[in-house]
Parts: C-alpha cells; structure tokens; sequence
C-alpha cells in the first residue's frame, strides 16, 4: 500500500504538470462545442462586438478615432477594439476560428491565408452586401480585391493602408558619402561596401522576426524572374521550390549577410517590437528595407527624423525578367467577419465596415499619418496631405505596378507560408543549406 | 469494520483531487496521444493520417534535436543553479547580523515574471543599445557588439543564465532553510574534533543537506523540462532553432506551423520524458525511502 502511494504521488505531481502543459494543445476541441451557446448568451437587447487589429502607435489611434465615432452612433451595438503584435495575432486568430471564437470583425491580410478560414465556411461571404451597394463596392481598388476575393465571391474589404515594400533610407548619411539611391543591386552592393568602410550598419533587418528576411527573398525572386516561381509554388506543381531563380535569390541573400549588410546580430533584432526601426532613425543604420507601415512607426517613435527620411523602390536586377515597377507586399489590410459571430453582430459589423470604415474623415485621419488606404480617387486629397511625399510615392508605386506580389507569407497557404519565414531565418544563420530550404519547403507542394 | 470506514473516508477525501487529476491531466495526455495521429490545422477538417507525424518526426531529426536541446538546458540549468543556490543557501542561513537583509535582496527576481525579466534583458543584452555590451567596452572588453543572444552557439548558455538568475533565489531559500535546521550540536562535535569551517560544511553541511540537494533537484529538472516563458519571450526558439527546447518545439508545431498532429507528438514525448525522469530520479536517489541524516540526536 505504501509503495503503491508513493508511485501515485509521484506520477500525479509530474502528470499534472505535463497536464497542463499537454491542456495548452487541447483547448481549441473543447472550446469549440460551447462556441454556439456562449455567442447565444451575449445576446441580449445591446449587441457588444470586438475587433482585432495588429495596428499600434498612430495607426492605433486612428483606428481608436474611427471605433469611437461609430459607438458613438450606434449606442446599441458598441465595438470594443483590441490590439495585437503581428505573430502572436496570427496564433490568436487561428485559434479563435478553429473555436468559433473570433472578433466579430477580425483584420487578416487576405491571400491563402485567410482563404484557410473561408474554405471550412468561416468566414462570412460578403459578395452580396457589396452587389447591393454598388457606392460601396466601386470605392476600392479592384487590383487590392484580390486578395480577398475567391472563386469569385468577396470575403473582406480593406483598411488601413496599402502596404507595398520599398527601402527607406537616411539622407542626412548618404549625402556625407555622397551617395545617391541605388537604382540596380550592384549599385546597392557598392553603397553598402562604402557605409560598412565608415563604419556604419548598411541595413537595418529585423531578423529575428523571420518575416523581413522575406522582403529580400520575395522581391529578389520577382526581379531576378519574374512572376513565374511564385505562380508556379502557389499552384503546387511539384519540385517548385527547386528553381534556379529561388536558388539564386538564395544565393543573393547569403551574399548580403557574408559582406555584412546587416547590423551585427540581426538574428536577435526584432521588428515587432522596433528594434530595427530604431537602428535607422537613432542613425546607426543608412537603409531599411520595410512596408510602407514603417513610415508610421518612424513618425510614432521619432518624428524629428521625418526630414531625414528618403526611400526608393526595391532597385532592379541586372539581367532580370522581372519588371522594375512590379511591387511587393501587403496588397492591404482587410476586415472580415467571422460567421461564428450572431446574426445581429454580423448586421451590426457590415454598417460599421459599409458606413464607417475609409470614410472621409477616417481617410483623412490616415493620409495625416502617412498611410494610404486602397481606394479610388483620392489623388487631390493624397496632394494637399502633410505627408504628401511619401504617400504620392507609395501610392503610385502601388498604382503603376504592374504586378503587385503579396507577400509569399500570407499569399500561400498558412502552414506552408508559416514554414517560409521559419526557414528562411535559419537559412540567414547558416543553419540551412541551400539545398535543405529548398527540399523542405517542396514537401508542402504535395500536401 | 473500522477499517473499511476509513478506507471509504480516504476515498471521499481523495475524490476532489482524483477528479481534478482525471480531466485536468488524464484526458488532455489521452486526447494528446489522439491528435498526434490527424492531420489537422486547428480550423479545417482533421484527417486520420496514423503514425504518419511519428515517423515524421523523427525522420526530419527535429523530435530528436529539440530533445537534445532540452537535456542540454537542463544539465546547464543543474550546474548554473545547484552550486550558486547551495552557498548562497547556506551563506543566508548564518547568524551574523544583516543576513536576512541579504536573503531579501536576492529574492526580489523571484517576484517578478518571467515576461518581465525576459523583456528586461532582451534589452540589457541587445547588441547594439544593450546595457552589457556598452559595459563591457567600456572597461576594455570586446569591440561591444558581442550578439548574446543571436548567436546560435550562445544563445542557449546565455537563456540558461537568465533562468538561472530567476531561480537562484528561490533555491537558496530552500538551501536557507535547510541549513537553518541542522543542529548546532553537530557543528560543535565537528569543532571538537578539530574541523575547520572549510571541513565541517564538507563533512556536516554537506550531507545534512542530501535531500534539500535532492529536491532542488527534481525541481530544477522537471521545472527545466517544460520551461517556456522566458525562452519564448528572450529569443522565440531562435536564432535558427537554437534554443528550440521540446516545449517551444510543440507550441510552434502546433500554432505557428499549424500542424497540431506534430505538436501533439511532442506533447507525448514530453510527458513520457517527465514520467521517465520522475521515476528515475525517485529510484536513484533514495528520496522515497525517506531516511533519516540524524539518527541519535
């Protein structure tokens, strides 16, 4: 009898423990049977919705200003808005819809991403709101629709700002070595040569993130052939990833990080959190390789170096297929609605998406803090905006771009787009061979 | 029948604890080893694949490279905590005066999270604002960009610091205490006898303090086998997969890499390794048997 208490209390003490920790994994199941009758109870004569977002500084506050109107027109149905860091918001969400849990307007960035939410019927079919309101419909830019349109139908609209990547770049130091903006990569190769001789960091990369190192891969990829890889990848024809254009961008990347492009360290330099915005802005790096959101976080952390601030598009490639004025990026963020949300919430989340999201004054909030949201005719309004520069450039880099590429990440399905960024951070560190990238990210294909 | 009232007493008694034991570890370890057969992303529709995440991942080495990784942080967590704790321990203990002025000093980092202290020196150790690397430059040290914890060969010695820093105190106080209740009567025999202060923590201190030694053992090894909180915040697995100990290893399988299959496959390993390393240590060390150091006094 003894024994046997003994043997118990040891296996109870360590079981409980691997319990709790085994519990984390199970949560979703077991949530997600009382997801009907919790959403039931919530209901009563108010409807509260939620929403998630993964703005932060400025672009918080914007979003804050455009919520607090809405509540304040609509008493009977007040939004909550709350505020994520981008990789742990993706963990989130995807929890949340498995478990029917879900904001009632959620942010995504549309592509096979969000398309792994629409495909089980998660995610509410907007289509016929925006047929009946023809206004509604036409205010967005149809190339941005994409994203979030699949066979046909419409799954979210877009908020926010465009999110095109391009370089940003400190002016005050590339006049001291009288630099101008590289145009090509060997351009860019030589002016990272001349700050590394002076001492100063040539790039900024935030890379323990993972997600900026796919910047270079993307947009190397695209100047180098062109739209082919990625189209041939998202179809899943098999052995994709094994193309000499992927090799070669690879190949351009290691380079950067063999002649010392980035700070050192930059495995445990974040971007999330900012660290690798305040290399550029505090002057200890020249460039910064960033979506156009960066140009907000400069203004959130350190306004006065605004004047200081220069960009230029991702320069092209000697040789390459892909066409110099082809961007690529966030096409937008979007807002879409869960159906897990009752039927008053979703009515409640389409008058606030319909009427109040990218009105005029919600418009004019963003264009004051450098953000462009992805809808028509608001040229005249983009020139008389304090941060006009940079919105015109980004805008029309947005515009004239004959392909916009979305950003491998979030175009491709979650799982595979998840293993990209995590490969492509070992990749940077030596802990993948060239080879290894390639043959583990081709296992996705024929899943 | 005395008897037997009892035993239906005891049962009662052990009810609530048998029932919180039952749904809180019993079942989520059974669905656990349920789910390492699907493949499922946590939102579409699961499918019945087998043992297909079992050879996986094995296959792919990275079951196996996380578990190496784990024993590595254990072993570091043991030599980097036991040592230090023991002779702050047993420091704190004495009676001189401010003592415990020390042992309240040493047992702030324990009041905070670890989030807090993960955030906290991410900064001190950022290499290009970090607190560290300025010092260490400006005493002569390195050219000040040493990447503590970007640098794939020191990243995990550095995260087994950090959690040394948290845990130290708290097992110096179980050392404190420990050495608080040796009988002062042994240490004067061992002065009779002709011992040192030197001889008489080897050969008095030492010994009474087996089971303490034993129980900041089991803790530091099963504490350090699910550890995750700090590792997450300090350097999310990385850089690479550095520091991607089993734990960190399940929840990136199984929310980033939305592979819950996978994940599940090492929430099993995991508990079959702290039952594994339960049971060995309680064969081994003779806690069980619960001897006593101080027969006749």
């Amino acid at each position: 009898m003894k024994k046997v208490g003994k043997a118990v209390f040891a296996s109870v003490s360590v079981c409980s423990m691997m319990g709790l920790l085994v519990g984390c994994g199970s949560t979703a199941t077991t949530v997600s049977s009382n997801a009907s009758n919790s959403t039931a109870v919530s209901t009563s004569a108010k409807t509260q919705l939620t929403l998630w977002s993964v703005d932060s500084g400025v672009a918080e506050k914007a979003d804050q200003k455009l919520v607090s109107e809405y509540n304040s027109a609509n008493p009977n149905a007040p939004i909550t808005a709350e505020f994520f860091e981008s990789t742990p918001y993706l963990q989130k969400l995807q929890i949340a819809m498995g478990a029917g849990q879900a904001a009632s307007i959620f942010m995504n960035w549309g592509g096979g991403r969000l398309e792994t939410f629409v495909t089980p019927g998660k995610v509410v079919n907007l289509t016929s709101q925006l047929n009946g309101d023809p206004a509604w419909k036409d205010k967005f830019l149809p190339s941005v629709m994409k994203s979030v349109t699949f066979n046909g139908q419409v799954y979210g609209v877009p908020f926010g700002n465009m999110q095109p990547v391009n370089f940003f770049y400190n002016k005050a130091l590339f006049k001291k070595y009288n630099l101008t903006p590289p145009q090509t990569w060997n351009q860019l190769l030589s002016d990272i040569q001349i700050f590394k001789s002076h001492g100063i960091i040539p790039i900024s990369l935030g890379g323990k993130d993972n997600w900026p190192d796919l910047m270079y891969f993307e947009y190397l990829v695209e100047r180098i052939g062109g739209r082919q890889p990625y189209e041939e990848v998202a179809a899943g024809k098999p052995n994709s990833w094994d193309n000499p254009v992927i090799l070669k961008a690879l190949q351009d990347m290691k380079l950067l990080v063999k002649d010392g492009a980035f700070e050192p360290g930059f495995s445990s330099v974040g971007s999330n959190d900012g660290s690798d915005a305040a290399l550029f802005y505090s002057g200890k790096a020249a460039m910064w390789l960033m979506g156009s959101w960066g140009y907000g976080s400069i203004m959130t952390s350190d306004s006065s170096f605004i004047p200081k601030l220069g960009y230029f598009a991702f320069p092209q490639v000697t040789g390459g297929k892909g066409n110099p004025t082809d961007v690529a990026g966030n096409p937008s963020d979007f807002y879409s609605i869960p159906t897990s949300a009752t039927p008053a919430q979703q009515k409640a989340a389409i008058n606030f998406l319909k009427n109040y999201n990218l009105d005029s004054k919600n418009v004019q909030n963003l264009l004051s803090i450098g953000y462009v949201p992805a809808i028509q005719g608001i040229e005249s309004q983009l020139k008389q905006s304090n941060e006009a520069n940079y919105e015109m450039f980004y805008y029309n880099l947005a515009k004239n771009a004959s392909y916009f590429q979305q950003s491998w990440d979030t175009a491709l399905p979650a799982a595979e787009g998840n293993q990209l960024d995590t490969d492509l951070g070992k990749f940077m560190i030596g802990q993948l061979s060239t080879s290894q990238f390639v043959s583990n990210m081709d296992s996705y294909l024929n899943k | 029948m005395l008897g037997s009232r009892m035993n239906w007493q005891r049962w009662t008694m052990m009810l609530p604890a048998i029932l919180f034991f039952a749904v809180f570890a019993l079942l989520p370890m059974i669905v656990a080893v349920y789910y390492s057969g699907l493949n499922w992303d946590g939102v579409s529709k699961a499918t019945w694949v087998g043992l297909y995440n079992w050879t996986h991942a094995f296959v792919s080495g990275q079951a196996v490279h996380s578990l190496l990784l784990t024993l590595e942080l254990m072993a570091l967590c043991w030599i980097l905590q036991n040592p230090i704790s023991l002779v702050l321990g047993v420091f704190i203990a004495g009676k001189q005066r401010h003592r415990v002025v020390y042992g309240v000093i040493y047992f702030v980092p324990l009041l905070f999270s670890a989030v807090a202290i993960g955030i906290t020196w991410s900064y001190i150790l950022d290499p290009e604002f970090g607190l560290i690397d300025s010092l260490l430059q400006a005493v002569g040290i390195g050219n000040g960009t040493e990447n503590w914890l970007g640098n794939p060969s020191l990243a995990m010695f550095v995260v087994a610091c950090i959690i040394a820093w948290q845990f130290i105190p708290f097992n110096s106080l179980l050392y404190q205490s420990g050495a608080k209740q040796i009988p002062a009567s042994l240490y004067e025999a061992a002065m009779l006898d002709g011992a040192g202060p030197l001889r008489s923590f080897f050969h008095v201190t030492l010994p009474q303090l087996k089971y303490t030694i034993i129980t900041t053992t089991v803790l530091i090894l099963t504490g350090t086998l699910t550890y995750f909180d700090l590792i997450y915040v300090v350097t999310n697995g990385g850089p690479g997969d550095s520091t991607e100990v089993l734990a960190m290893d399940m929840y990136k399988e199984a929310f980033t890499n939305l592979n819950i299959g996978a994940g599940s496959v090492i929430a099993v390993i995991l508990a079959a390794a702290g039952l594994l390393l339960s049971i060995l240590i309680l064969k081994f060390t003779g806690f069980n048997r619960m001897e006593s150091q101080m027969e006749g006094l």
